[in-house]
């Protein structure tokens, strides 16, 4: 849509042309806020300045409303007029083709160096196509400036001296904040209105027990649509993972807390913390490259054992096992840096408590700090959960791509994450089933990431208010 | 306690107790803590009687929490902190490296500024105590000693039907009788209280004086408090510190009447501080 409307220079000019037209309109404001004063500015209501301020408001905002307004559907209406103004023959293809015609005119139209194609309808089309993008942003422009010219002269007409200019600004000043908090919240709805939107259409295909309790999967042929190996491996691997960072990014915590003398603290912290900045692709090939093949020459060694049946691991050169070590490495910072937060808010009083009754380190932290901070290590651990289940690169480069349940952890599994990857990456057609499965995949794995991260909330919130 | 009763009138000092009524429990010589280079207390010596309550007096940064730690050794738990000078308890100086901090720490019981329950039940609250150091065997003994320690902080009768309830359910001056009755449980000698009434309303802060006035028959105990009439209700004898010095130290009802420094007439009479 941008391309459209914010050819850079038009865009640049409007904000020029906005910006002036508010320092005008607030040296205007201004000007008559201290000629109501007759130079007894304290008898004013609101400081001259607020007076500037709210004819500024008053302004640019109608104006930026309108543009914003055309950013969002101003395509829509030149599109729906275009078409309405298409020979019948053309009008009476189907709503994607008739939609497809329109963005290869379109994209024509907008080629800076767009040349004749021939096609005598075609090029006539481009034409009107471009000639209507003109006049509807030359129509915006004039509503906003209309707008605008409107808005300064309400502003002005407000002013006097008991008018609550400086409520005003401030009613303006929430609004813009509230805006920004909204368009956060908006965006997230956003988005899971689309994947929510996406599943549906998948599961007017597939049917949503036989998605979501069916233990086969062969998406890629179009086939079968059962989730649960995918599942299975997703919560395997995090298993894994969680296997490896609970203990040690909780102990590391409870050694930083705790027994680490400021100086080593203020050394080790940081570098602790340095693991959660490494790309996981960085990770990904290091469990490539480096762990799994450790794990495949540790079960044939295995394997290889006296009074194990042959084949009892199946050792395959990509391995849950490997994709779940690597994991839990990058996953200890998550632990160990909110499990340090929350040993660090349990009050000194309860440690001394413990001391002065004779306690010893380790008692005092297991009897005492441990239980007070277990809420929030909990927490900390939930959303480790969730960061290792939604976990991408690792698993698509160490995993494997193969859906079944086993608990071998050296077979190759794969996950919810990599089989959306799977499924969107390369030549896909939007329509399939195979491809809106990857939505609903995506609808799953929001949702549990989404219980988890709200218990832990949760849990968070509970625990704070025991302590303050 | 002849020997102690000679040492303590070969040493003439002002700091010294004026009557001896009672044998030395604690006796302290020479103390000097640091933090970092800051000298917080300088050259404290002080012998505190057994069976008594001992207030230590004197205007906010004057020393006397700091110590009072000293007689726990909870100095160790602070990183810069640093203690000189020798403690006698019973004829063994404790800041001797020889002596176990934690073992100490279970012969002096402490009392903090804030009541600070473990996030466990009442019982097991008590329980803490005499389970790490193994003061009962089996689950009939500990009952006992759970109900023994409670009914002597006087909170029996309010908590015995609600002994798994958790500790920090009870109000202020329930929770700090708590931390009276959890450091009783461990069968004290010496109990050190920090300014035990300081977050408390008048009313619990009577019943903790009451119980202060039921221990002393049993214990040696130390409170360190702002508040002066509570320092002449409950104490027999009185410190008074300034500065990082010990002033002047004798019997209460002396030190509240009849003051020989300047200074501790101008503090208990509110003149500064």
């Amino acid at each position: 849509m941008l391309e459209t409307f914010g050819h850079l220079p038009v865009a640049w000019l409007l904000f020029a042309v906005l910006a002036a037209a508010a320092f005008m309109a607030f040296y205007v404001g201004r000007t008559q806020a201290v000629g109501i004063a007759r130079g007894y500015t304290s008898q004013l209501n609101s400081q001259p300045n607020y007076h500037g301020y709210f004819v500024a408001m008053a302004t640019i905002a109608p104006a930026a409303i309108i543009l914003f307004l055309y950013m969002l559907f101003g395509e829509s209406l030149v599109r729906a007029q275009f078409a309405s103004e298409l020979p019948e023959r053309i009008r009476a293809l189907g709503d994607l083709e008739l939609g497809q015609y329109i963005d290869r005119i379109s994209e024509h139209a907008t080629r800076r160096d767009a040349t004749a194609t021939g096609n005598a309808l075609f090029d006539a089309a481009s034409d009107r196509y471009t000639n209507l993008v003109g006049l509807s942003r030359i129509a915006a422009i004039l509503l906003a400036v209309l707008a605008a010219a409107g808005g300064f002269f309400f502003g002005r007409s407000r002013l006097s001296g008991d008018f609550r200019a400086r409520a005003r600004v401030e009613d303006g000043i929430k609004f813009l904040l509230f805006l920004c908090a909204a368009i956060a919240i908006l965006t997230t709805i956003g988005i899971v209105a689309s994947l929510l939107f996406e599943a549906l259409r998948f599961f007017s295909r597939v049917n949503v027990f036989s998605f979501l309790f069916g233990t086969e999967w062969n998406a890629q042929t179009g086939a079968d649509f059962g989730a649960i190996p995918l599942f299975f491996g997703t919560f395997l691997i995090a298993f894994l993972a969680m296997l490896v960072a609970a203990p040690i990014g909780l102990f590391s915590a409870i050694y930083l807390s705790e027994y680490a003398s400021p100086r080593v603290r203020s050394i080790v912290k940081p570098i602790l913390e340095l693991l959660a900045g490494i790309p996981t692709v960085v990770y990904g090939f290091f469990a490539l490259q480096f762990v799994a093949p450790i794990v495949r020459s540790s079960a044939t060694w295995i394997n290889g054992l006296p009074f194990i049946p042959d084949g009892f691991l199946a050792a395959q050169p990509t391995s849950a096992l490997a994709a779940g070590l690597v994991m839990g490495i990058m996953i200890i910072p998550f632990v160990s840096s909110l499990s340090d937060d929350v040993i660090n808010a349990v009050p000194q009083t309860l440690r001394d408590g413990a001391y002065a009754m004779g306690a010893t380190k380790s008692e005092t932290v297991k009897q005492v700090v441990m239980p007070a901070a277990l809420p929030g290590v909990i927490a900390a651990l939930l959303l480790a959960v969730s960061r290792a289940i939604g976990e991408t690169m690792i698993v698509v480069m160490a995993a494997g791509q193969r859906a079944q349940i086993t608990p071998d952890p050296t077979a190759d599994l794969t996950t919810i994450t990599v089989q959306i990857v799977a499924l969107l990456t390369g030549d896909t057609e939007f329509d399939s089933a195979k491809t809106l499965s990857a939505f609903a995949l995506g609808f799953v794995l929001f949702i549990v990431t989404l219980i988890f991260n709200l218990i832990a909330l949760r849990v968070v919130k509970k625990y704070r208010e025991k302590y303050e | 306690m002849d020997g102690n009763m000679e040492h303590f009138t070969q040493t003439k000092s002002s700091a010294r107790a004026d009557t001896a009524s009672a044998p030395i429990k604690v006796d302290c010589q020479n103390i000097d803590v640091y933090y970092g280079d800051k000298r917080a207390i300088e050259d404290i010596s002080l012998e505190i009687e057994d069976r008594s309550v001992t207030a230590f007096i004197g205007p906010s940064g004057c020393g006397k929490s700091t110590f009072l730690r000293c007689m726990n050794r909870m100095n160790d738990t602070i990183e810069s902190a640093k203690v000189t000078g020798k403690i006698f308890m019973d004829g063994a100086n404790i800041n001797d490296p020889a002596i176990d901090p934690v073992l100490l720490r279970s012969r002096v019981g402490m009392v903090f500024q804030k009541p600070n329950p473990f996030p466990k039940s009442i019982y097991d609250n008590i329980a803490y105590g005499p389970r790490i150091h193994g003061l009962a065997s089996g689950k009939a003994e500990m009952d006992e000693v759970v109900e023994n320690s409670l009914r002597k902080a006087g909170l029996w009768e309010e908590v015995k039907d609600r002994l798994q309830a958790p500790g920090t359910g009870l109000s202020g001056g329930q929770q700090q009788r708590l931390c009276i009755a959890r450091a009783i449980a461990v069968s004290p000698e010496v109990i050190l209280m920090d300014e035990p009434c300081s977050a408390l309303d008048p009313i619990a802060t009577a019943k903790i004086e009451e119980l202060i006035d039921e221990l002393r028959e049993r214990y040696c105990i130390v409170i360190v408090t702002h508040s002066m009439q509570q320092a002449a209700r409950v104490s027999q004898k009185t410190a008074f510190f300034h500065l990082g010095k010990l002033i002047e130290y004798g019997d209460t009802e002396r030190i509240f009447t009849n003051p020989e420094h300047g200074r501790t007439q101008d503090y208990i009479t509110g003149r500064f501080g």
